[in-house]
């Protein structure tokens, strides 16, 4: 390590880069240059520890110089390939292998350190980073698995599911005692990441596919800590930094995410949500009737309207819908119809999902508004059009005491005069809850993929 | 460094987060979420560090996953967040906005 103080001071430099650019992701304006100094502030980082490493065998440069060739070319070319809607899933992906990264950092450093013992706080925080990213590792492989729904979305139970995790937990914190306590056993190192890698399983497990966009959050924010304590065992400040403040965006996005949705972290991670009512299978009908329209009987409504409000959900996502929404917002407004479009905090798979796919669409910020303000004016709207949403335009929100989520501020879409309702098929929604707004007098439905749906009522909408 | 300026640094780090992100936006949650995700890829620092020291044949096994992994997590996240910020592009003819 020659030139200490130029090596830190390379590492401070990317370090204040990351803090802006965090700053800048402050605004839409500015977000995608913070993107950028992000990865300018990594470039020096990585080019500083490039410089930093001492003497190193020629064959050492070779096989780093092929890990990360292979990473850069896997990395770019999945993340240019892989569609809008399942971005979610993809943040999991990238999310998991950053925590596997980490945990294989602990265990190496672990194994250099032979049979001597590391001193305290290196040895300690090298535990933890290892359980942690372990965790994060197979938790995030899990929900990439819900979302890409390569696995069943829903709560997965089995009697006594509490008591095993429980007996996983307990024997991954003995087992973390160990080397604390003077164990210099590799083997034992390596279970003990492998019992973490199971915990980290068990744990997303029993959360609904609705949930995933809160896991990914917090298990973002375990990665940066994992990250932030490896930091310690390398006595690096890139890391100490760069994980530090990622462990705390982490936790605070994802405590947003849950107040967004009225419900505290431990419901979310215990509550098993969406199990209770799974039991009558995806296909079970509410009671009552539901009025059925066809796309063009839908269309005479839209042809007496004067405001339309909007409301997407994962349905459009999954439809590929928002370019075709486009063009409905352009025939909307050619005819003197207001449109906007209502964004749930939660609608999609992710915060901000929504507005990642109508900004795709070309549909400009104006026309998109947040729950708190444009929920007074349902009441004025003529139309309120839910493409793919469903558990937020749930009204039980309010009213029903019983229903998972009762309190959950949701788009007040039944008050409008008439709502429209593009829905695939009868199901429930993600959250498996039966929604009444479906039954309602205003409420009409038309079934149909979205897209499809969508393209048809463009068409009809040029007859009247 | 002594073990206090490593932990002064960390705890600094860990409030300057917090008090960052309370700012954000909802509409940018995704793409934080996303860029936040491509920072903790730093952990590529460590990789390089342990793969660049590692004489047995386990440690380099084990360290070139590490490093194709950490990669993984620096390439392809500042990739997928640099995607979904694309689109935020603002129309010409709009020339206000709310979000501001």
């Amino acid at each position: 390590m020659t030139d200490h103080w130029l090596v830190e001071l390379g590492y401070l430099i990317g370090a204040v880069l990351f803090i802006l650019a965090l700053k800048l992701l402050n605004s839409p304006k500015t977000a995608r240059r913070g993107n950028w100094l992000a990865a300018l502030g990594m470039a020096i980082a990585l080019g500083t520890v490039g410089f930093s490493l001492g003497e190193v065998e020629t064959r050492n440069y070779i096989f780093i110089a092929i890990a990360v060739a292979a990473g850069t070319i896997i990395g770019s070319i999945s993340a240019k390939r892989v569609q809008m809607t399942a971005m979610p899933q993809m943040v999991a992906l990238f999310n998991g292998v950053g925590g596997g990264a980490v945990a294989l950092v602990a265990m190496i450093e672990f194994m250099a350190s032979g049979n001597e013992r590391l001193l305290p706080v290196p040895l300690v925080t090298a535990v933890l980073s290892a359980i942690i990213g372990s965790i994060s590792f197979s938790g995030s492989m899990i929900a990439y698995g819900k979302l890409q729904e390569l696995m069943p979305g829903k709560p997965i139970l089995y009697p006594g599911d509490k008591v095993v995790t429980a007996l996983v937990l307990m024997t991954v914190i003995a087992l973390a005692v160990l080397p604390i306590a003077g164990s210099t056993s590799v083997a034992l190192f390596a279970a003990l990441i492998g019992l973490a890698t199971i915990l980290g399983i068990l744990m997303v497990l029993p959360i609904g596919g609705a949930d995933m966009p809160v896991v990914i959050s917090l298990l973002n924010s375990f990665t940066g800590l994992a990250a932030g304590l490896a930091g310690f065992v390398l006595g690096n400040t890139a890391l100490l930094i760069g994980g530090g403040l990622v462990g705390a965006s982490g936790l605070i996005l994802t405590l947003q995410m849950c107040s967004a949705m009225n419900r505290s972290l431990e419901n979310v991670l215990f509550g098993a949500f969406g199990a209770a009512k799974s039991e009558g299978g995806e296909g079970t009908t509410a009671k009552g009737r539901m009025r059925s329209y066809s796309v063009e009987d839908a269309a005479i409504i839209f042809a007496s309207a004067r405001s339309v409000i909007i409301v997407p959900g994962y349905g459009l996502a999954v439809a590929q819908a928002q370019h075709v929404v486009k063009e409905l917002t352009e025939k909307l407004e050619e005819r003197g119809i207001q449109v906007k479009f209502a964004i749930h905090p939660v609608a999609g798979r992710m915060p901000g999902h929504m507005n990642v796919l109508l900004a795709e669409a070309d549909i400009s910020y104006d026309h998109l508004f947040d729950l708190e303000e444009i929920n007074s004016e349902f009441p004025e709207t003529d139309v309120a059009l839910v493409i793919g949403a469903n558990d937020v335009v749930n009204p039980a929100a309010r009213t029903d005491k019983s229903s998972p989520i009762y309190g959950m501020p949701i788009l007040d879409v039944d008050k409008a005069k008439t709502v429209i309702v593009s829905k695939r098929g009868m199901g429930a929604g993600f959250a498996g809850i039966e929604n009444e707004l479906f039954l309602r007098e205003n409420t009409v439905m038309v079934f149909g993929d979205a897209k499809s749906t969508m393209t048809k009522l463009v068409a009809a909408l040029d007859d009247f | 460094m002594t073990l206090i300026t490593v932990i002064t640094i960390f705890i600094l780090a860990v409030f300057v987060g917090l008090e960052i992100i309370t700012k954000v936006p909802p509409i940018l949650h995704t793409p934080l979420m996303s860029a936040t995700n491509a920072i903790h890829g730093v952990i590529l620092v460590g990789a390089l560090i342990v793969l660049a020291h590692a004489h047995s044949p386990a440690a380099i096994v084990l360290g070139m996953i590490a490093v194709v992994f950490a990669t993984l997590n620096v390439v392809g996240g500042f990739v997928v967040t640099d995607r979904m910020l694309e689109m935020f592009k603002r129309r010409p003819d709009h020339s206000e906005k709310k979000n501001d």
